[in-house]
């Protein structure tokens, strides 16, 4: 699933970053991030209007997001254990 | 390089607290300027070492990644490689990274060894890692990364000794330079991921404390509230404590004209060093300790970490619009001044945010236009009361302000219809970890705020108001003239020359006039009106002369054009300054004259036709 789509304090992996277009420069900046393969996030907070941007707990750190960037990144929710 | 000075690069992520490092290294002694041809700005700082040695620290831009994409961190990438016109290569890099947030940080890190020069590691913000348990094995992390790395904590006074030292002594080996591609970048988070693993523990990823101030600080409905409570009180603060220092200044240059006309004989001079010098420089320091104390609580929430919040609850909003959660800051620095919110676009990353929150700023309602609605809604406005509570003044008052925030949000949104770039641009903004503000950082950056501010508006506005003080005195009334001297000068002739494009507005000329040096800071409008009335002040006696010599429509349609007008000199300078551009200054120019003109001519007719 995006993680846009992602329900608000879930938790989940990070698959992949899709190119939006040919060489997309969000997708690549989201890749030097750390949204890469295998990385666990968490949805943390939503804005207040239109639940936009979202707030992604990736590591330590805290990055917003809006809505359409977020969508480029592909995550898979884990069976909690 | 020479034996004896170093030349040292601080580089680092965004919040890794590496401008605290600088100037704990550097104190007071920075040279704040900009990199040749562009608005980002370069630091520069310089200490003497135990050792007797000159080292040169530069402040380079934060970069999260070396694939630019805002101007900054195209500097920092090309003036680490050598490549910057006009700036030599360092001889050391120091890499800065925030020990609670490696993950990010040593991505940069291992980013920056691939360009194969001597670096030095600081581990900063230990003493915050240590508190939330974090374990760094620091010799295993040096060997690993090939580098020496030193403990720092910014904040504390003699955090930085074991840096200075090691920076002093000998300059590293540098690892080879490697190739920088997509593949290879890839690979850089493997890397990461490996040196955790073998040198780090930590607890939990993030501050408890932290997740509690977000739990309600980005709270859909408390978060807002917060917003708006932390907004009144800066703004009550920029009133009530800006004001009577804003007084005090005014009273001094009152003071000092005095003693000028005392002391000199009366004539042109003693009228240009009184009128001109003084009454200009007073009026620009004047702003002075307002736009201060609003930058104090400016620089406070933003060393705190509150900024970035304010601008994740209102990206949504300011989007729609055509601009991005960080105008926010920028657009409430202009209700103060639009000169230092122009000035704090800089924190605006993306270049066409950044352009289009400039050129929109100058419509917030800043302080100067006070006075000049002040005096008119004294003078045309009734105090009766509307539907039982509310003061008919304070409604119109509050009308210009709303007219300036819903002119500023359809231009953008105009603007954002108009252009023909349609690419999508991020907001991808960190959200740093809570910080109680040092005196320190704060301070240095008040200092330099305020530097800027004087340096850069001083000399022009000085020029200009002795162009209009020379503009209204000659040439001097002929022997036997009964009305107002202006009235024979050059620019009563100009005001009589511009009341033919201004008539339709319902601006007799003397209204014309006053346009010209409030072109020049809009408060003096109030002065001129009342030089041009020959009545003294700005009490009772102008306010009767308007409302004896023009109708209600023309006030208001003034009151409009003060709204929307382009104004001031000054804020198209710093316009010109900021992006570099005349073309800019053009734009804004020639949109806000069509805007004025359009608003004010509505205003003027259809007022007209009620009464």
């Amino acid at each position: 699933m995006r993680l846009s789509d992602l329900p608000k304090g879930a938790t989940a992996v990070v698959d992949r970053v899709d190119d939006a277009h040919a060489s997309d420069p969000i997708a690549q900046r989201l890749r030097d991030l750390g949204f890469v393969a295998g990385e666990p996030v968490r949805l943390v907070a939503v804005g207040p209007m239109g639940a936009d941007p979202l707030l992604i707990q990736i590591g330590s750190t805290r990055f917003a997001l809006r809505r359409n960037e977020a969508a480029r990144v592909m995550v898979r929710v884990e069976a909690t254990a | 390089m020479s034996a004896d000075s170093l030349r040292i690069a601080l580089v680092g992520n965004p919040n890794c607290g590496k401008t605290a490092l600088f100037n704990q290294l550097t104190g007071g002694r920075q040279k704040v300027a900009n990199y040749a041809g562009v608005t980002v700005e370069r630091k520069e700082g310089r200490f003497t070492a135990p050792s007797g040695r000159v080292l040169q620290i530069l402040d380079l831009p934060g970069t999260y990644s070396f694939d630019a994409t805002s101007p900054d961190e195209q500097i920092t990438r090309d003036v680490l490689e050598g490549n910057y016109p006009g700036e030599t290569a360092p001889d050391l890099i120091v890499c800065v990274a925030d020990a609670t947030n490696l993950r990010l940080h040593l991505r940069f890190v291992l980013e920056v060894k691939r360009l194969g020069r001597p670096i030095v590691l600081a581990l900063n913000m230990m003493d915050a890692a240590r508190r939330r348990g974090v374990v760094i094995d620091v010799p295993e992390l040096s060997r690993r990364l090939g580098m020496p790395v030193v403990e720092t904590v910014a904040v504390k006074r003699d955090g930085v000794k074991a840096l200075i030292a090691r920076v002093d002594g000998e300059i590293p080996d540098a690892a080879p330079a490697q190739p920088d591609d997509a593949a290879s970048r890839a690979d850089l988070h493997a890397q990461v991921r490996e040196l955790l693993a073998a040198t780090v523990t930590m607890p939990r990823a993030t501050a408890e404390l932290d997740d509690a101030l977000d739990h309600w600080a980005l709270h859909p409905v408390f978060g807002l509230a917060i917003l708006s409570v932390v907004m009144f009180l800066v703004f009550q603060a920029v009133y009530a404590a800006g004001k009577p220092m804003t007084d005090l200044i005014g009273d001094g240059f009152g003071w000092l004209g005095e003693h000028a006309t005392a002391w000199m004989p009366a004539g042109p001079l003693q009228s240009l060093i009184v009128d001109g010098v003084f009454g200009g420089l007073g009026t620009v320091i004047g702003f002075l300790p307002e736009i201060l104390v609003l930058f104090f609580f400016i620089l406070v929430l933003e060393e705190s970490g509150y900024l970035p919040r304010a601008a994740f609850l209102l990206d949504r909003m300011m989007v729609s619009v055509g601009l991005t959660g960080r105008s926010f800051i920028p657009l409430l620095s202009s209700f103060a001044c639009a000169i230092p919110g122009i000035m704090g676009t800089r924190s605006i990353t993306d270049p066409r945010d950044r352009l289009a929150t400039i050129l929109v700023a100058p419509l917030m309602t800043c302080s100067a236009r006070l006075p000049v609605y002040a005096l008119l809604i004294g003078a045309f406005i009734p105090t009766r009361k509307v539907l039982g509570i509310f003061n008919m003044q304070g409604l119109v008052l509050f009308a210009l302000y709303a007219a300036g925030i819903v002119g500023a949000m359809v231009v953008a949104w105009v603007m954002k219809k108009l252009r023909r770039d349609r690419s999508e641009h991020a907001l991808l903004m960190e959200l740093p970890s809570y910080r109680l503000p040092k005196l320190r950082d704060v301070a240095i950056g008040l200092w330099e705020r305020g530097m800027i501010f004087l340096k850069r508006l001083t000399g022009i506005i000085l020029g200009l108001t002795i162009l209009m003080w020379f503009l209204s005195s000659f040439p001097a009334p002929p022997a036997g003239a009964t009305g107002p001297a202006i009235d024979y000068s050059a620019a009563g002739y100009i005001g009589r020359g511009l009341q033919v494009i201004f008539a339709p507005l319902g601006f007799n000329w003397q209204i014309s006039v006053s346009l010209i040096p409030a072109f020049a800071a809009r408060e003096t409008a109030v002065a001129a009106l009342a030089t041009v009335y020959a009545v003294g002040g700005e009490g009772a006696g102008l306010q009767q002369a308007l409302a004896a010599n023009f109708s209600l429509a023309s006030a208001l349609s003034l009151l409009v054009w003060f709204a929307f007008a382009p104004q001031c000199m000054s804020t198209l300078a710093v316009i010109r300054r900021e992006t570099n551009s005349w073309r800019n200054v053009g734009i804004s120019f020639g949109y806000m004259f069509v805007v004025a003109y359009v608003a004010s001519f509505l205003t003027y007719q259809i007022t007209s036709l009620l009464t």
